[in-house]
């Protein structure tokens, strides 16, 4: 039976991967997502969950260990953020070269220089190319059940790629929010045993982690990036068994009042909620606009945006990394590059917010959509701008 | 999966480069990286098998007669069994 | 020589037939890794997984789409050899008492070469070994970084000449002492420690064998000849390693629970280091002044090791 509980969205992500039988966990603490490795091993050590719990020397052996007990046959699970992500990064794309369904909190937060321990998206935004899936929880409710799904999503035989689960830093882990836990029965009900479509033992003996030679290197990164791309409709699949089982609702672009909206704003992460409010508030204005949250990143929804943003006549895109010198921010980027062979695209404005912590306001948003709506159809001086600096 | 033809088309990589056909190495003939080969004198071997647990190709093993032969298509000359050979039954000459 | 004397009682046919090393990999002619490899994998039998790390071993041994492994073997990365082995012994450990998989003992191995154990892979190694994991790590030690062409590692041993600590008008090749990891696998704590040589299999074998059998981390430290890398004959490999332990350089020792023990027959006095250097190109430019410091420092170092075998005692045997 499901239970309402409250409790801090990173105990809540650990409780929600305990609940998937997971039977190795090897993670290294970093702020701010120490408490889920911290929550896992209570977990292990008071016996409520059968599962290894390997107290890594760091989180490159953190990845490593996971790649090694998944590929025996174990249901893997491991948390990371910031530098830490970097340091396992050697990893990264071999997991999912090696078709390896490890699952991963990020509890994002800035990468160094200067060192920060607040949230943005600059972690996992370096790691965008590393062929994993990746999603974008705006709340505590989605970071529960978004990790259930993980484990069903990874598993599938025509997926079996890693995934990891973005949950701001202190936004999200360290905050207490009510959130609907099914029980073990209904979470054994969604998700079985993990069946691996290959596994290290003497009894099928197989080689993995082989040598590519120039003449096969091509072939294999067009079936990786088959596979990253086919994952979608499997995730489509499971979000709607997931809604019949559960009768919450997910969707790769999840609009909030859009319907005939002029100006869209686009966020991710735990800024979702913010924009809602400050959408409701532009509404009381008079003003047209609409939020698009963004929940699935990787592989990207190219069919599901362009459908969303028919009709509008500018798209706020709200990142929350910069991307050095480049043409444009991480997700404003990719956002123009899914858009421009669309005949009646929408103009693209592209702010970066919130960087390294820094607080987002709805004031913040209204402003933005608010500035966008008078801008019309001109375009803006900069590709894109660091919001709110002091001094520009 | 033995009847793919290399180098494969996309479709029919393994998932993972995974290779599921343990010592199939076996196809590739080193042999033919050899400048000398082992020649026997027979009645000097005393069967001790050195040779063979020496052998970094592990391609020695004994024929009928009890006698250990290196498999010329793997054996790629070094010469470790020649050197080892204390009763001197094994020389190297050169190949071709 | 005692691998002799002793060959009738050890004779080839107790040796596990199966090559679960299959030929056709492509390692040079004389490759001692290889045959340390091979000797390894007869010891360890069929119910092992290996995790080895990037160098000469993997990448000869396991070309897509051909494998030489005739056991389950998972490569990942360079550094990682140890920490994927944790993952693969915790996955063992939890599957089988879950029932997932059947019940039988698995030995999860994992391999390196010095480059991934010394140097790069020290962290993972001894974060591996101090969580005590049930894994056997075999450092298969050729004393450089062989495969991306004969680069300085921690464990190349001094006055050797690589291609980043060259021999040349100013330098005379490696100025440090080769890094001592078996001693720092003692300082962990680790039940079983060993140092072995392709050149005396037997020996290499059993030490295997007992590490195997030890449901702890356990280490084997393999000298491993690498004709290519050392400049010598490849005809040579089994004779440069015989010369490296005779003459004290690679003493060939075990450590069960803190009592070292030295396993194979040592000549009466240690054969001079000379014997072993001239056969080698990597040591073609040492003066005599040079030799004489090499010589003289394994003397020390041999005379250590001696030390310890003497005076100290079995951990167990402390606890009072």
């Amino acid at each position: 039976m499901t239970t309402r509980v409250g409790m801090e969205i990173a105990f809540a992500a650990a409780e929600a991967a305990a609940l998937c039988r997971i039977d190795v966990i090897a993670a290294y603490p970093i702020t701010p997502n120490t408490h889920i490795p911290e929550h896992l091993s209570d977990i292990v050590a008071d016996g409520r969950l059968d599962a290894e719990f390997i107290c890594v020397e760091s989180e490159h052996s953190a990845l490593s260990a996971c790649c090694g007990a998944s590929a025996v046959g174990a249901r893997v699970f491991t948390a990371t953020s910031s530098q830490g992500l970097l340091f396992m990064g050697e990893v990264m794309p071999i997991v999912s070269a090696m078709r390896l369904p490890v699952v991963m909190a990020l509890g994002n937060r800035a990468l160094s220089g200067p060192i920060s321990i607040w949230n943005d998206h600059s972690d996992v935004m370096s790691q965008r190319d590393m062929g994993w899936i990746s999603l974008f929880a705006s709340n505590g409710q989605e970071v529960v059940d978004m990790i259930i799904q993980a484990f069903k999503i990874a598993e599938n035989r025509d997926v079996m790629l890693p995934l990891n689960i973005n949950l701001d830093g202190f936004q999200l882990t360290h905050v207490v929010e009510p959130m609907l836990f099914p029980d073990q029965e209904e979470v054994d009900k969604f998700l079985p045993e993990y069946q691996p479509y290959a596994s290290l033992h003497p009894d099928h003996v197989v080689s993995m982690g082989t040598l590519g030679a120039p003449e096969i290197f091509n072939e294999v990164m067009k079936a990786k990036d088959t596979a990253l791309i086919n994952s979608k409709k499997v995730i489509l699949k499971i979000w709607k068994e997931w809604e019949e089982q559960f009768g919450r609702r997910y969707e790769p672009i999840q609009a909030y009042k859009t319907d005939g909206a002029q100006v869209l704003l686009l966020t991710m992460g735990s800024m979702d909620e913010t924009a809602e409010a400050a959408i409701d508030e532009l509404h009381k204005r008079n003003i047209s606009a609409g939020l698009l949250k963004l929940k699935l990143w990787r592989p990207f929804p190219t069919e599901e945006l362009r459908k969303a943003v028919k009709g509008a006549k500018v798209l706020a895109v709200m990142d929350r990394a910069v991307s050095f010198g480049g043409a444009a921010a991480p997700v404003g980027a990719e956002i123009r590059s899914a858009l421009y062979d669309e005949p009646d695209r929408p103009l693209i404005i592209n702010e970066i917010i919130g960087l390294g912590g820094r607080d987002v306001t709805e004031g913040d948003f209204v402003q933005i959509v608010e500035k966008a709506a008078r801008g019309g159809k001109a375009r803006p001086k900069e590709a894109y701008e660091i919001y709110g600096v002091r001094g520009s | 999966m033995a009847d793919k033809k290399w180098p494969e088309i996309w479709q029919e990589v393994n998932p993972g480069c995974m290779v599921f056909m343990p010592g199939n190495t076996r196809e590739y003939h080193t042999g033919s990286w050899r400048a000398q080969r082992p020649v026997y004198d027979f009645p000097k071997c005393i069967k001790c098998g050195l040779c063979y647990i020496l052998c970094p190709e592990g391609c020695i093993s004994q024929d009928e007669e009890g006698y250990f032969v290196a498999d010329l298509d793997y054996c790629k000359g070094c010469g470790i069994c020649a050197h080892e050979c204390w009763p001197g039954a094994i020389t190297m000459i050169e190949e071709g | 020589m005692s691998i002799v004397e002793n060959f009738d009682l050890y004779a080839p046919r107790l040796v596990d037939k199966e090559e679960y090393f299959a030929a056709g990999h492509r390692a040079c002619q004389g490759c001692g890794e290889a045959l340390a490899v091979r000797l390894m994998c007869k010891a360890l039998g069929k119910d092992t997984v290996i995790i080895n790390a990037t160098g000469c071993m993997e990448v000869v041994s396991a070309v897509y789409p051909t494998t030489a492994w005739k056991l389950p073997w998972i490569h990942v990365a360079f550094p990682n050899s140890a920490s994927v082995g944790s993952g693969v012994a915790a996955g063992l450990k939890v599957l089988r008492r879950k029932g997932k998989i059947p019940d039988r003992y698995i030995k999860a191995v994992s391999i390196g070469g010095d480059g991934g154990t010394v140097d790069i892979g020290l962290q993972a190694l001894s974060g591996a070994m101090e969580r005590g994991h049930d894994l056997l790590y075999v450092c298969f030690d050729n004393e450089a970084y062989m495969n991306t062409g004969i680069q300085r590692s921690g464990a190349t041993p001094f006055g050797a000449s690589t291609t980043t600590e060259p021999a040349g008008l100013d330098s005379s090749g490696k100025t440090a002492w080769k890094k001592n990891v078996p001693e720092i696998m003692v300082a962990h704590n680790v039940p079983y420690v060993a140092t072995a040589c392709h050149s005396y299999p037997l020996d290499l074998m059993n030490k295997v064998k007992k590490a195997r059998r030890i449901k702890g981390p356990t280490y084997i430290h393999c000298l491993s000849v690498c004709p290519t890398g050392w400049r010598l004959s490849p005809e040579l490999s089994i004779k440069a390693g015989r010369l490296a332990v005779e003459t004290g350089v690679f003493p060939l020792y075990e450590v069960v629970d803190g009592k070292y023990r030295i396993t194979v027959e040592m000549p009466e006095k240690l054969r001079p280091v000379e014997d072993y250097v001239k056969i080698q190109g990597r040591f073609r430019h040492l003066a005599e002044d040079e030799i004489k410091a090499f010589q003289e420092r394994v003397i020390q170092e041999f005379n250590k090791l001696l030390e310890k075998v003497n005076c100290l005692h079995s951990w167990s045997d402390l606890k009072e």
